[in-house]
């Protein structure tokens, strides 16, 4: 019993009260709120008459809805607007530690700005009404994606009930290749073990190329834990996770800071920990990914071809196959470098951070946007990372190809906002979902690494990054 | 939350798998603040031939004459067929809330993706599990059956055919009690609020670098 998983640990931690049938208590360190899944939660406390249970736990922001075009100043349209206006009613009425709202200059993604900030710590149970909540893991936090009821749950107890998932562990050995990145891990890990593989698990993503991520990395694969099915993905913490935290504005200082990383030490499996399932990639192997469908694990390597459906012996997949291509607009058989785009989008919760558009730049530098892309739209996760970005002149280097560099926001990852692709529109995307409809209704999304994004975008179809990288990266 | 006892309902079936939220409740209908009003937009992207906003009036838009659910057969339909994977995807709890308001109080299937499976129980619709096996007989005995209706008893944990065969599910006790009684979640986790609050005082003594900023209660 004393051999136990990260998630092990991190559950004995926050655990209330567990009643015979494993149904639990988990007590909840951070909630992070955005304005899409929020409204109905404090409506719901209003019409009871509940207060939030303790408000220095509550970090807000409003990410979904927000324009990203810097010359828009308002939300122009009405019923977007009303959602923000009503999250900054709801924070202003009933509190929370922290609020980034609209035009503030630290605004951006919810799962950005939570880290960014040092409102996301190690070991913290983390919630918040959105399913890439798992992007937190990557700091060995335990988070979960809630629904809205879990939300008004969580304000009014501090608790979310669950029961105790199984452990799963996903090992990735060996070390990344050039232009093979964290995204591509994760596709590839989606790409082998199914949009359902992790359902009912909490991953722990282990090994070397994993552990030789930085933590924008290990928040790219940890963020995509739910693609894979599981509701929580976490990284072990090391030398890297506690560095990260050093001079992050909420984070513990002093005498309070040493005995937080005494704890956070603590914050890893055992080396005899059993996992109920294990999966192991070697990462010497992986290509650049591009998905060809329209679920996740539908992904191929760059030199691949889009499949024939005829090949998936199982009927429930090829019955997906074959409907994927027809909205896809795909033939069996096509080479994917023979794909062209029509927009390239780089940013979302997956994309947007620093190491992202850094990786992007390199291969953007003194070249152009391909003359058949429409548009390339690259937005930064936070006003911090956009600021920093600009430090670094990433931005003059998109803005000279003839990308659009944006404010912060979710922007084209889900299209709630103005961001959007029209009807048979092609897109090389950073983000996190390819599902029908996701980017604007009718549009086609390829998910990839930013790399891959900008390279799709110079090129004008998608292109092999190892061959535009520059060869002393 | 309404109580779930016993339904006796109309079937319809979603041949596909992996159905995600976004398809279940399209982004653009998230905007809005309430939690009903969704049932019009349900499937909106594969039930409609135009692009749906939110405030259209849905009876005068053009409906997609192969999408399932628009056959008359399946009209009035409460209990809902799927395939593996059903509501993966976005943790929009606006996808139970579309499904509720269309009229479907249950849903079958292989698996269910987490968060969704979870909000399900939240809002009184009941998502049942069987094997796949199970699944398929009952997909082909739909599709072969007009007018095919299904008793779902949530007491004694079966689902009744038309031909009178018997088919037990499974259900967790405590979220089955929560079903059959209407309850709030958080009336009965409040009751234990001595016990949180007391967790909360030991869990601050030990980790007080998570509650910077906060003054002591």
């Amino acid at each position: 019993m004393n051999h136990k998983t990260l998630y092990d640990k991190l559950w004995d931690a926050h655990l209330v009260r567990q009643e015979p049938d494993g149904t639990a208590l988990i007590y909840i360190d951070r909630h992070l709120i955005h304005e899409v899944t929020s409204p109905q939660a404090f409506e719901g406390l209003r019409l009871a008459g509940r207060k939030p249970w303790r408000t220095g736990s509550i970090v807000a922001t409003a990410d979904h809805n927000v324009p990203t075009d810097p010359g828009e100043a308002e939300i122009r349209d009405p019923i977007s607007r009303e959602q923000v206006v009503t999250l900054d009613q709801n924070i202003r009425a009933f509190g929370a530690l922290r609020y980034f709202p609209f035009h503030d200059p630290r605004q951006g993604i919810v799962h950005v700005i939570g880290p960014e900030s040092g409102a996301t710590l190690p070991g913290m149970t983390v919630v918040c009404g959105d399913s890439h909540t798992s992007t937190h893991g990557a700091f060995a936090c335990l988070a979960h994606g809630i629904g809205t009821s879990e939300v008004e749950h969580v304000l009014a107890t501090q608790c979310l009930i669950q029961k105790k998932a199984k452990n799963m562990r996903v090992r990735v050995d060996g070390s990344l290749p050039p232009g093979v990145y964290a995204k591509d891990v994760i596709l590839a890990i989606i790409g082998r073990i199914g949009t359902a593989g992790g359902t009912g698990h909490a991953i722990e993503f282990a090994g070397e190329a994993i552990r030789s991520l930085s933590m924008e990395g290990r928040m790219t694969v940890c963020n995509m834990a739910i693609e894979a099915g599981a509701r929580v993905g976490m990284v072990a913490v090391d030398d890297k996770t506690i560095d990260y935290f050093r001079d992050k504005p909420l984070a513990p200082k002093g005498a309070l800071w040493e005995q937080a990383v005494e704890y956070w030490r603590t914050l890893v499996s055992d080396p005899a920990a059993r996992f109920d399932r294990e999966v192991l990639l070697d990462a010497s192997t992986l290509k650049p990914q591009v998905t060809w469908g329209t679920s996740p694990e539908m992904v191929t390597d760059i030199d691949g071809r889009v499949p024939d459906p005829a090949s998936f012996a199982d009927p429930v997949k090829r019955d997906a196959a074959e409907r994927a291509l027809a909205y896809m607009g795909l033939e069996p058989g096509t080479p994917i470098s023979q794909i062209r785009v029509d927009q390239v989008f780089i940013g979302s919760c997956t994309n947007s951070r620093i190491e992202d558009l850094r990786a992007a730049a390199a291969v953007v530098r003194g070249r152009k946007k391909a003359a058949n892309v429409k548009r390339v739209l690259v937005v930064p996760g936070s006003g911090l990372v956009k600021k920093q970005a600009e430090e670094e002149g990433l931005h003059r280097i998109f803005i000279e190809a003839g990308f659009e560099w944006r404010d912060p926001g979710c922007s084209m990852c889900l299209a709630m906002n103005a961001d959007r692709l029209e009807p048979g529109e092609r897109c090389a995307s950073t983000s996190n979902r390819n599902f029908e409809g996701r980017q604007g209704a009718g549009g086609r999304t390829h998910l990839v690494s930013p790399a891959m994004a900008a390279a799709a975008a110079i090129a004008g179809r998608f292109a092999d990054v190892r061959e535009l990288l520059p060869a002393s990266v | 939350m309404e109580p779930f006892i016993r339904l006796d309902a109309l079937v319809a079936p979603l041949d596909r798998a992996n159905v995600d939220t976004d398809a279940i409740i399209p982004k653009q209908f998230l905007k809005s603040i309430h939690r009903s009003g969704f049932g019009p937009y349900l499937f909106d992207a594969w039930r409609y031939l135009d692009r749906g906003e939110p405030g259209m009036d849905c009876s005068k838009r053009p409906r997609n004459p192969d999408f399932v659910l628009n056959q008359p057969r399946y009209q009035g339909a409460q209990i809902l067929f799927v395939r593996e994977n059903f509501g993966c995807g976005s943790s929009r709890e606006h996808a139970p809330w579309a499904l509720l308001d269309d009229g479907f109080r249950a849903l079958i299937g292989p698996s269910f993706a987490d968060i969704f499976y979870n909000n399900c129980f939240k809002n009184g619709l009941l998502p049942i599990v069987l094997p796949a096996e199970e699944v398929d007989r009952l997909f082909g005995e739909c599709e072969a059956t007009p007018g095919y209706r299904l008793v779902i008893d949530l007491p004694s944990q079966t689902i009744t055919t038309p031909e009178g065969r018997v088919i037990a599910f499974e259900i967790d006790p405590f979220r089955k009690e929560c079903l059959l009684n209407g309850w709030d979640d958080i009336g009965l986790t409040l009751r234990h609020a001595d016990e949180i609050r007391r967790f909360e005082q030991d869990y601050r003594a030990r980790h007080p670098y998570y509650f910077v900023e906060e003054p002591a209660a």
